[in-house]
């Protein structure tokens, strides 16, 4: 780009928005901000919310990625509690939730993607809840506590975070999963079973193939989750934890081209030179599989993005291109994931699942897609060196944990 | 509050009143010094919140867990004298803290 913009207008107030704002100033974006959230709080840190902070081990100020003076102090108009409704792209200007329009030369959508909702019986009884939001999790923290049941809808990594953090608080969870094993869609089945088999010996309890077609309630509060099988299971609250679905319609009414998502190219510039969009509501292509197009749900997603975005309207060069990974915390097991297996005609175990600490390697021939690391750092460092660097592998070696990471990879 | 002196790689000095309890790392990003990516935020998982603690200092901040050494140990120009910054709490005792930031993260 030639010229900077003399007004960048930021919509969306999370993770990937706020940091957009912050690296801006860090590269010396001398124009106006404005960053406009639709919380009442400015962007904090939504991975704890599942585990430290549902614990109680996090406060707000921990959680907030800047301390509100921040953005005063930075130049940065934030704007808590208000939506854009709509863009005028021709004339470039916002509509916002409380009837006023903001003029913008550079927009940037952060909208992320919000919990999808079951359409089925009594999903909207007291107790019924969903976890996005520090409000969410606010409501799911005071709802738990010991002795309390709580039933989860989805086996995926909210779910069993929230599962392990319930624990913890002595509540009892049981996780309704519809597939015939939890992670389906994310994870492969070793990691599958395992993650099973530990929840279990803490005391969580599984139910598979269970395809929740309802929610009991008295007094409309819940009471418990109806299945196609018949059965209802009891419980004191519900948390449903079934995927997200990307905040792309503002993006789609104003015209862009969207496919499950903003489509971006690799500076996330939307199909509008003037709007870029960034994390979770972004469908964007990564480097390292040949450019696929894919929409991730994940910090680092979010912050690779920022920096791609801040790059390109500061005109700094491009960052390097990224390994995508992201993380879960469950008791006392640290899951480190990088890469996706696409097209992977292999999986490699290194080390034994029964110690707690192990490795899945997905490779395509001798090329390594993926890996899933389990209280293995050595393992999910080196993947995610070889996954970028695309060298070839000697599966032999790898198999081998008499070889260390380092001489595997050399 | 504690005194923290991060040095960026080029130079560039940020004396921060960093709040007790929080870490070296959240002192950093907090204060949006450039040079502490942090990617995890804290949970040990990424390695991109690499600093060199001053060798004065080195007693005071501790020692590593196992966790950590084991992901400096991927990190890039790893010194005797690398921390993760997400790692090191602040305390009264580090009042006055040198900590200087390697050139990348990556």
């Amino acid at each position: 780009m030639s010229e900077k913009p003399a007004h960048i207008v930021i919509i969306g107030a999370g993770h990937a928005g706020g940091t957009a704002a912050a690296l801006l100033r860090q590269y010396d974006f001398q124009g106006q901000i404005t960053l406009i959230g639709e919380e009442p709080i400015p962007p904090y840190q939504r991975p704890p919310l599942s585990k430290a902070w549902l614990k109680g081990e996090a406060d707000a100020d921990s959680l907030a990625l800047k301390p509100l003076e921040f953005y005063a102090d930075n130049g940065i108009d934030f704007r808590p509690n208000v939506r854009v409704t709509a863009i005028d792209r021709a004339g470039k200007i916002l509509t916002l939730s409380d009837g006023s329009s903001l003029p913008y030369d550079t927009a940037i959508l952060a909208t992320g993607a919000r919990p999808i909702r079951l359409p089925i019986p009594g999903a909207d009884l007291d107790g019924v809840l969903e976890l996005r939001t520090a409000a969410d999790a606010e409501a799911l923290k005071s709802a738990l506590g010991p002795g309390k049941t709580v039933a989860i809808v989805g086996g995926g990594y909210i779910g069993l975070e929230a599962a392990a953090s319930s624990r913890a608080l002595g509540a009892n969870a049981v996780i309704l999963e519809r597939e015939a094993r939890i992670l389906a869609r994310v994870a492969c089945e070793t990691l599958s079973t395992f993650f099973q088999t530990y929840h279990e010996a803490r005391g969580v309890k599984f139910e598979l193939g269970a395809s929740a077609t309802g929610f009991a309630g008295k007094d409309g509060k819940v009471t418990g989750v109806t299945l196609a099988d018949g059965r209802t299971i009891a419980c004191d609250l519900v948390l449903v934890g079934v995927g997200v679905a990307p905040n792309e319609e503002l993006a789609r009414e104003a015209g862009l081209d969207c496919a499950r998502g903003v489509v971006v190219n690799l500076e996330a510039r939307t199909s509008d030179p003037s709007i870029f969009a960034i994390g979770d509501v972004a469908q964007r292509p990564m480097p390292i599989y040949d450019n696929r197009m894919f929409r991730m749900e994940s910090v680092p997603n979010a912050l690779e993005q920022a920096k791609q975005a801040a790059c390109a309207i500061t005109g700094r060069p491009a960052p390097a291109g990224e390994t995508p990974w992201q993380w879960s915390d469950q008791y006392d097991l640290k899951l480190q994931i990088a890469g996706y297996p696409f097209d992977a005609d292999r999986i490699l175990v290194r080390g034994d699942p029964s110690s707690n600490k192990f490795a899945i390697f997905h490779l395509k021939g001798d090329q390594l897609q993926s890996v899933e690391a389990i209280n293995s750092p050595p393992e999910f460092m080196m993947g995610r060196q070889l996954i970028g660097n695309r060298k070839p592998v000697n599966t032999a070696r790898l198999a081998d944990t008499s070889i260390s990471m380092k001489e595997v990879a050399a | 509050m504690a005194k923290i002196i991060y040095i960026e790689h080029n130079g560039a000095e940020h004396a921060l009143d960093v709040k007790t309890g929080l870490s070296v790392m959240e002192g950093a990003v907090k204060n949006n010094v450039p040079g502490i990516d942090a990617d995890c935020g804290g949970a040990c998982a990424c390695a991109t919140c690499h600093v060199y603690v001053d060798e004065a200092w080195l007693a005071k901040t501790g020692d590593k867990s196992a966790m950590e050494e084991s992901m400096l140990d991927f990190a890039e120009n790893v010194e005797g004298n690398s921390r993760l910054a997400c790692q090191i709490k602040v305390t009264d005792a580090l009042d006055g803290l040198v900590v200087r930031l390697p050139e990348s993260q990556h």
